[in-house]
């Protein structure tokens, strides 16, 4: 296999973005990603997207993609593992570039959530959920993770202040990073007294529903240092799966495809979970942040709730978790999302993050999932 | 909206909680599959579910899905049954404050949801308090 470096990185400012259909804000972000590479080759793309065929009614989208990128007749393939989409492109892309088959790819996610009702998207996550058994029965996504919260609040003792300090710190985070789709500071009381979703779980504690892409170009390690945008490197990857059903996982309260997948990037990269300097996860809501940097071995089992509350996960802290803000503020366009951490890992890496800059960082990792976690990417990313 | 036939097909586990045993480890498979998750064997018995068991974890949905809007807010749970089959569905004929972890319960077959004024009625199976 070959070292595989990232040299572009592209992504606009997330929200509800009306004026702009998908293919327009997956071209902006592609666009800003082979510019910041500098180097106007592109060999084959990934993309990665939930459910273009629920949210505007279009499949077939990379070609699309392509055709608007105006890179025809580049390969080019859609990849779909629900919220995990994101990373399961940047994998693909990786394995391309490592195997020898590509050169220059262009790694996407995109998601364009605003075209539809609340009702018709809360429909359209859920179809990552169990559509015969869990769905039917009127279940949603976050009434999914509110079940994981209660089962993990009942075992372990976990708090519903504990689950706020999730929101209150990304939201701390994202305060400072300008294409955040929700930059507004939270404090633990409004988030404990903002609507419930699905009890115990907040408006506060989720994600929000957000049009928005990111792009970045991977080359191998040798033609990038040719280059001169500073390489950092991809030395892991990990890709883990499993029950897409919630009822039929062993333990509720644990996320066993993060862990796993997260045990095979580091085994790649031959580095341990304590030589990360910083994380991107997927904080879809505040418990999934909690029960990630257990699964991560950032805090014991039962113990991710006084891990953020002891401020060990804070941008000061001793492993910073979601320095952009997380999905929480920066926003969840589902496709995208896992992209979007590569973005941030390795503008931190590169020491372009600004006021959210984690000082010195020279590792990072990115976990990226799908459903309750029913898919699990993994990677880790190195400043030479 | 889907064919009838994608509703239909799902009727012996929606109505009658029809499920299998595995041979090789004895897990019971709700829905039936092909390949044991945890044995990989592949011969099964007819089993039907317990119909009584515990809530492991429940939640009150507050902001439903398309085709439930009219139903919010309601409580859904996972219980495990008293044969150790895990499954998930709607606590009803319960107020949310006495829904706890443990809670014991029994399944009734009830109706789901509709697909709109012409469409399939959809039934299936929840779970009421013991």
């Amino acid at each position: 296999m070959r070292d595989v470096a990232v040299i572009g990185l592209g992504m606009t400012k997330w929200g509800e973005l009306w004026a702009k259909p998908l293919r327009t804000i997956f071209v902006e972000a592609a666009l800003l990603a082979i510019e910041d590479a500098g180097l106007d080759r592109i060999d084959s793309m990934v993309v990665g997207c939930m459910s273009s065929g629920l949210f505007v009614g279009q499949e077939h989208l990379a070609s699309l993609l392509s055709d608007y990128l105006g890179r025809i007749p580049i390969p080019a393939a859609r990849v779909e593992s629900a919220c995990s989409s994101g990373g399961l492109a940047l994998r693909q892309g990786f394995i391309e570039v490592a195997s020898g088959m590509s050169d220059v790819v262009l790694v996407g996610g995109v998601e364009k959530m605003t075209d539809v009702t609340g009702c018709e998207a809360t429909f359209a996550l859920g179809t990552a959920a169990d559509q015969e058994y869990e769905s039917y029965q009127g279940l949603t996504f976050p009434g999914l993770y509110a079940m994981m919260a209660v089962a993990h609040m009942h075992r372990y003792g976990t708090t519903r202040d504990q689950l706020s300090m999730v929101a209150v710190k990304n939201h701390d985070n994202g305060s400072k990073n300008p294409l955040a789709q929700f930059p507004s500071k939270v404090t633990v009381e409004m988030v404990n007294q903002s609507v419930l979703v699905a009890d115990p779980l907040r408006i506060l504690d989720c994600s929000p529903i957000t049009d928005g892409a990111a792009a970045v170009v991977l080359c191998p390690l040798d033609m990038a240092k040719r280059m001169k945008r500073p390489a950092i490197r991809i030395t892991g990857s990990g890709h883990a799966t499993d029950t897409i059903s919630l009822s039929s996982r062993k333990d509720i309260t644990r996320l066993e495809s993060t862990h796993i997948a997260a045990g095979k990037a580091l085994a790649m990269a031959g580095r341990k979970i304590e030589d990360m300097d910083l994380f991107e996860v997927h904080d879809c809501f505040t418990i999934a942040e909690i029960m990630i940097t257990e699964a991560l071995g950032l805090a014991a089992p039962g113990q991710g709730g006084k891990a953020v509350e002891e401020g060990v996960t804070g941008l000061r802290g001793k492993h910073p978790v979601n320095p952009s803000g997380g999905l929480k503020s920066k926003g969840h366009p589902v496709g995208a999302t896992g992209v979007a951490q590569a973005v941030e890992v390795v503008k931190q890496l590169r020491g372009e993050a600004g006021e959210r800059q984690v000082k010195g960082a020279k590792r990072g990792l990115t976990q990226n999932m799908g459903g309750t976690g029913g898919s699990a990417l993994v990677h880790v990313f190195e400043a030479d | 909206m889907p064919t009838p036939s994608r509703y239909w097909r799902e009727i012996p586990q929606r109505y009658r909680l029809e499920a299998e045993k595995c041979k090789g480890c004895g897990l019971i498979l709700f829905p039936p599959r092909l390949v044991c998750p945890q044995c990989g064997k592949r011969e099964f018995e007819k089993t039907k579910l317990a119909g009584t068991g515990k809530l492991l974890t429940y939640t009150v949905i507050r902001v439903a899905p398309e085709g439930f809007e009219d139903q919010s807010p309601y409580a859904v749970g996972i219980a495990e049954l008293d044969d150790g089959a895990r499954l998930t569905a709607q606590v009803v004929d319960c107020d949310f404050s006495r829904l706890k972890v443990g809670l014991r319960v029994k399944l009734e077959f009830r109706k789901i949801h509709e697909d709109g004024a012409a469409g399939v009625i959809h039934y299936g199976y929840k779970f009421v308090p013991e």
